[in-house]
């Protein structure tokens, strides 16, 4: 057993990590081997198929390139740690273990990543490549993709219509809720009592119960309105009532001493709300208030229920016909792409919070 | 008759009295100060006089007109009582020069140039004219603290409370707004402070009261009270505070 600094009174012995170093080079051999399989196996399947050699070329190149590297990595790994071991001085030794330590860690890494990949392209590729004709059908994608593209924006003019109402009437709400005093107590208890019923509401039954249930009660207006300002009206009053809970979560992480200067100086509650709580709230909801923003837009995809033709219920019209679920994957794919950037810029958001408060901002 | 009558007024949190029938007086361009130990109603007594707090009981009265109880216009009361809190409590998403342009445009009526005539004419008396444009978190404490005096005195108040200004500041800091204090109480300003800023309270007011147990426990000139307290609780507070080097 290796004795301690304290024990022997000389150094701590340098760590040379040969045993990692040595499972890096293996797990990154092995990767390369399964890779050169998959490679040999899938192309040769795609180019039967009638695939471009090019384009298997070009799928596979990179994959065996990463191989190398993760290779190098592993070698780069055992090496220094050899090195270290015949290194004639303590400090030298010890930087060469680390050194070691630090490519068996990457190796070990981008060879699980180079692992995940393999095991999705098998699973494409498995039984006749069943699944990415069933999902990746580029002919068929090609072929709707006008008709998809043309009912989303059914979906994007749901949900800019409702974000619109959604921000107005939550901030409403939220006001209701927060009201002080005796007086406000009535319209605190409501405000509160429509916060619970649909937050608690599935979306899909609000919609379900407005779209199929407003038509049947010949009210005038109301029973007469097309099926996407259902749609608006449904998702405004789901997500009203989330959205009020961020207003209020804002309104309230005010400090109260700002309240008190701002009464001090004579203004009221509701001029207080005006000029210093809600510009103040508003700054530490913006995170929070674009997560509702990315969730409404997936949201739009429940309008399928009461028969709105938005992208997703075109998708599936086009699916039946086809038997195939591939113009479902571009509605996919464009919920997708429009959410990730807004996801990006939340991050960002929470980050520049973060800074400014570390700063001592507010 | 006195500006400020309060009669025998109690305040409660609950169980906790800090306010036991207190009752003073203070007359117009006075400047009183309330000085004892942490706990002793000072902050209170301050927030019940612009009604921040309610008192449970007896009256407060502003140039004969009772201010306590329902029925009162608290938004009017305190545009005519300043207060200056020991945090600044300025707003963070305005500009020096916006923090004392607000009330006065909003309640006032105020044009925006004659608020921001009268706004940069105070700037310049605290030294900070330069600092217009700056947000308060660009700001040293002292900074912030005298644009807090600017803001309150923006509203042109008869009266202005001043709740232990210096505490929060770093001691090199506390000077710049002890001047400024100074300046008001030589313009006239009627002026009630929370301290522990004993060589100032002696130095500045007119009056000085020992509060203890929630009441006025001991009050007079400032010679009187540093120089010869009469009651023990008094001396024992002050031995203490020389004891701490404070005094």
């Amino acid at each position: 057993m290796a004795m301690t600094a304290a024990e022997t009174g000389g150094p701590t012995p340098a760590r040379l990590h040969r045993a990692r170093s040595v499972l890096a080079l293996l797990a990154a051999l092995g990767m390369g081997g399964l890779t050169a399989l998959t490679a040999w196996r899938i192309g040769g399947y795609a180019m039967a198929q009638g695939i471009a050699p090019v384009l298997v070329a070009l799928a596979a190149l990179p994959l065996l390139a990463a191989c190398v590297f993760v290779a190098r990595l592993g070698v780069l790994a055992v090496l220094f740690s050899r090195a270290g071991k015949k290194a004639a001085e303590i400090h030298e030794a010890r930087e060469f273990g680390a050194r070691a330590s630090l490519r068996a860690w990457n190796a070990l890494a981008w060879s699980s990543a180079l692992a995940i990949l393999l095991g999705l392209a098998w699973l494409l590729a498995l039984n006749d490549a069943a699944v990415s004709r069933t999902f990746f059908d580029l002919g068929l994608i090609r072929r709707s993709a006008g008709a998809i593209l043309s009912a989303f924006t059914v979906n994007i003019a749901i949900f800019v219509l409702s974000f619109g109402l959604i921000l107005v009437w939550a901030l409403v709400v939220a006001i209701a809720r927060t009201l002080p005093g005796e007086a406000g107590r009535p319209l605190r208890v409501m405000a509160t009592a429509y916060c619970d019923l649909f937050r608690g509401l599935p979306a899909v039954i609000t919609l379900y119960l407005i779209g199929f249930g407003l038509p049947l009660t010949n009210l005038p207006v109301l029973s007469s309105l097309s099926s996407t300002a259902y749609a608006v009206i449904a998702l405004t009053l789901t997500y009203g009532a989330y959205t009020s809970e961020v207003y209020r979560a804002g309104i309230e992480s005010v400090h109260h001493s700002l309240v008190s200067a701002a009464r001090s100086l004579g203004f009221s509650h509701a001029m207080t709300l005006r000029h210093v709580v809600i510009p103040l709230a508003l700054r530490t909801i913006a995170p929070p208030l674009m997560n509702d923003c990315i969730s409404l837009q997936k949201d739009t995809a429940l309008v399928s229920v009461i028969g709105t033709i938005d992208a997703f219920n075109q998708s599936k019209i086009i699916a039946a016909n086809d038997f195939n679920l591939s113009a479902v994957t571009t509605v996919a794919i464009l919920f997708v792409a429009l959410t990730i950037p807004q996801a990006r810029l939340v991050d960002r958001l929470t980050r520049d919070m973060a800074g400014r408060r570390a700063a001592g901002g507010a | 008759m006195a500006l400020l009558e309060i009669d025998r007024i109690t305040k409660r949190y609950g169980a906790l009295e800090v306010l036991s029938g207190l009752s003073l007086q203070v007359d117009e361009h006075e400047v009183v100060c309330l000085i004892g130990p942490s706990g002793c109603g000072k902050s209170s007594l301050l927030r019940c006089i612009n009604r921040l707090e309610d008192t449970d009981s007896g009256e407060i009265r502003v140039h004969g007109e009772r201010i306590t109880g329902k029925g009162v216009d608290l938004d009017r009361l305190r545009r005519e009582i300043g207060i200056v809190f020991q945090a600044y409590n300025l707003f963070p998403h305005m500009t020096v020069l916006r923090n004392a342009t607000l009330a006065p445009m909003a309640l006032l009526g105020q044009r925006r140039d004659e608020a921001e005539a009268r706004a940069m004419t105070l700037l310049k008396r605290v030294g900070l004219a330069h600092k217009a444009a700056e947000h308060p978190d660009r700001l040293s404490g002292g900074q912030q603290q005298r644009v807090a005096i600017v803001r309150a005195l923006m509203m042109n108040p008869k009266l202005l409370l001043l709740d232990e200004i210096t505490s929060a500041l770093d001691p090199e800091l506390v000077a710049e707004v002890l001047d400024i204090v100074r300046t008001l109480a030589a313009d006239g300003m009627t002026m009630i402070l929370a301290t522990h800023e004993m060589g100032f309270a002696r130095e500045v007011s007119d009056r000085v009261c020992f509060l203890w147990q929630g009441q006025v426990h001991e009050e007079g000139t400032p010679d009187a009270i540093f120089g010869d307290p009469q009651k023990e609780k008094t001396r024992a507070f002050l031995r203490d505070l020389v004891k701490a080097g404070r005094l």
